[in-house]
């Protein structure tokens, strides 16, 4: 294959996995001083909190010995994981509540909605372009979560289940912030939902399955025929919460409690029915996105 | 759509004869809650025309252009862009269009070029094509000096014509220019004005809403004026002229006794409003020639010392302002 036609295949792949869109907004999004910002302050936080842990279990646990327990190095990923988890929540819907009502803000969507680009382009390179930022932001942690396996403790398939794990949860909290950013005329309105949703995602899920786990116990208390593991179902409610899916990729036996089983297997573990319910939501998100970022033709007998 | 014989519906969605117009517009409306912005606007507009669409703020320009633009949906009613309806082929309607709205933003951080380049690109036009292209768009709007300038340092009236160009970047027959002098000073009005004529000789077709439509008037093939949602005139410029004719404005220049003129005059038959000033009177005149020359003679016999009497010629903003006077149309 001759040079030429080497570079001319690249060319032709990188104009069918870069489109139009997808460049605009690689490039301005980089073009802003709120980029490298953004990805300063988020090192800044997770590595002040890693060396922060470190400083607290070696001065303070070990009593000043100085010396790092490598078997503390796995609650120290936990501990970066959880606060890894915290800044995706934090940042995905500040990075897509805007993305489509800040182009109708800035007055340049109906621009681009005239344009040949579909509807799917723009609303696919619009999450993909925002998650590729995230990606980056999470991508920019590894120096800090090498300092994990300078202890040992942590199998790659977990830190790699973790990865994928935050991967996807950028994906739902970005198709929900895309949503609502189409939806919303106002990015300050999209903005307010879209933390809504993802509080209600964290803290409402968890608080409803610990709710609705108290009130049949107390329902059940003294009861001769109360078996916990005839309200497992409970635990499909805990499968809507981030933190209870992270929870049991880090200890598979978070799922057995949950689904209050004493022996057995549990038919999914929690992440798995997590990533099956966010997948649904996530692609619903989308779909409605492409739907409406155009107007809706009702008599329309050709969608283009 | 349409039936055959047989009573089954088959889909024709392009009218596809030669001669069709380039804007055909029946029955459009367009309601927002409970407010009507299009009550039935029948509007067709043949290739090659430029045509000026004129009204009040509120009246409807911007709703029909979004229409056209396929950036809204109408209520009732069909809007075709060269036979292909808005509705059901959006996306033929946007490849014959060039929209530039009253208000749009720029990407700031984009240059010139790289701004053309991304609009060229999202038309689907290759990358040779549009280095061979841009740098013509950008003579063509005075920008060449400015093709390695950041957006956000252009003034308004550079963003105006910067728009302008991308707009055209994928050669549209049609062109919607919803109000593209608004806020520039007169001299980006002219040079406005001027690439405007520059793309009626290109054998675009133009429909353009501005404030500037008098000074348009010489580009201008055709205006339609619409208000609080219908179209109330259309035609070319000097047959709606004609059509008002009926409702002229005479000075009569007096020496004296203007007072006393008001008084006689606004017993006359025909007259409408009377506005007096130093030396004359403004007078809104309903009759005819042959009762125009009736009321010369009485001022005349009357003793009035008329010094001249004329006929103001009306231009386009006249047109306007008498159509749309009190919400009367003059159809």
């Amino acid at each position: 294959m001759s040079r030429n036609s080497l570079g001319g295949g690249l060319r032709t792949w990188r104009n069918k996995l870069i489109n139009p869109v997808l460049d605009k907004e690689f490039r301005l999004r980089m073009r802003t001083p709120r980029s490298m910002w953004s990805l300063f302050f988020y090192l800044l936080v997770i590595g002040g909190l890693a060396f922060a842990f470190i400083y607290v279990t070696t001065v303070l646990t070990n009593r000043g010995s100085s010396v790092f327990d490598p078997g503390q190095s796995r609650m120290m990923f936990y501990f970066i994981s959880a606060v890894q988890l915290g800044l995706i929540a934090f940042m995905a819907p500040g990075l897509t509540a805007g993305v489509i009502s800040g182009e109708r803000e800035k007055q340049t969507l109906s621009l681009l909605l005239t344009t040949q680009q579909s509807s799917t382009t723009i609303v696919l390179s619009k999450l993909a372009s925002s998650l590729s930022f995230m990606l980056l932001l999470v991508t920019a942690t590894m120096p800090v979560y090498s300092v994990v396996f300078l202890y040992g403790g942590i199998s790659p398939r977990q830190m790699l289940l973790v990865f994928l794990f935050f991967i996807f949860l950028m994906v739902t909290l970005g198709s929900l912030g895309i949503l609502f950013s189409t939806l919303f005329k106002r990015t300050m309105v999209s903005v307010i939902v879209t933390y809504g949703t993802t509080l209600f995602i964290f803290g409402g899920t968890g608080f409803i399955y610990l709710l609705v786990n108290q009130v049949l116990q107390e329902l059940n208390r003294g009861s001769a025929t109360y078996n916990p593991a005839s309200y497992g179902w409970v635990g499909h409610i805990a499968a809507w919460n981030p933190v209870a899916a992270l929870l049991s990729i880090f200890d598979t036996s978070i799922t057995k409690q949950v689904f209050h089983l004493n022996s057995g297997q549990a038919h999914f573990d929690l992440w798995k029915e997590f990533i099956l319910i966010y997948s649904v939501v996530s692609i619903v998100a989308i779909v409605l996105s492409i739907r409406y970022i155009r107007p809706v033709y009702k008599r329309s007998k050709h969608r283009q | 759509m349409m039936q055959t014989s047989s009573g089954a519906n088959v889909d024709v969605p392009i009218d596809q004869e030669p001669d069709r117009p380039m804007i055909e517009i029946r029955g459009l409306t367009k309601t927002f809650g409970t407010f009507q912005a299009l009550k039935g606007i029948d509007l067709i507009i043949p290739k090659g025309c430029v045509f000026g669409f004129v009204g009040p703020n509120g009246a409807g320009k911007s709703t029909t252009m979004s229409i056209l633009a396929t950036l809204a949906v109408p209520t009732a009613g069909t809007a075709k862009v060269d036979g292909y309806d808005v509705t059901t082929h959006p996306k033929e309607v946007r490849k014959r269009i060039g929209y530039m709205p009253d208000f749009f933003g720029v990407y700031d951080q984009f240059k010139t070029t790289e701004y053309l380049h991304f609009y060229g690109a999202s038309y689907g036009i290759p990358k040779a094509e549009r280095d061979e292209l841009i740098p013509q768009l950008l003579e063509l709007v005075n920008l060449s000096d400015k093709k390695d300038a950041y957006v956000d340092t252009l003034s308004r009236g550079m963003k105006q014509r910067l728009c302008l160009a991308r707009c055209l970047v994928h050669d549209p027959e049609l062109l919607i220019l919803d109000e593209p002098a608004s806020g520039l000073d007169p001299r980006a009005r002219i040079e406005m004005r001027e690439i405007l004529k520059e793309l009626k000789s290109m054998g675009k077709t133009i429909i353009i809403s501005s404030h500037i439509l008098p000074e348009l008037a010489e580009m201008v093939d055709e205006i339609g004026v619409i208000e609080h949602g219908q179209l109330v005139a259309q035609g070319n410029i000097a047959d709606i002229q004609s059509r008002l004719r009926v409702n002229r404005v005479l000075y009569i220049r007096l020496l004296g006794m203007l007072e006393e003129a008001e008084r006689f005059l606004r017993d006359q038959p025909h007259i409408g409003r009377l506005m007096r000033d130093e030396s004359g009177i403004h007078v809104h005149y309903e009759g005819q020639d042959e009762e125009q020359a009736g009321l010369i003679k009485s001022l005349v016999e009357n003793g009035f010392r008329v010094v001249s009497f004329s006929e103001a010629q009306t231009n386009l903003e006249d047109v306007f302002l008498e159509i749309t006077k009190g919400g009367d149309g003059a159809q």
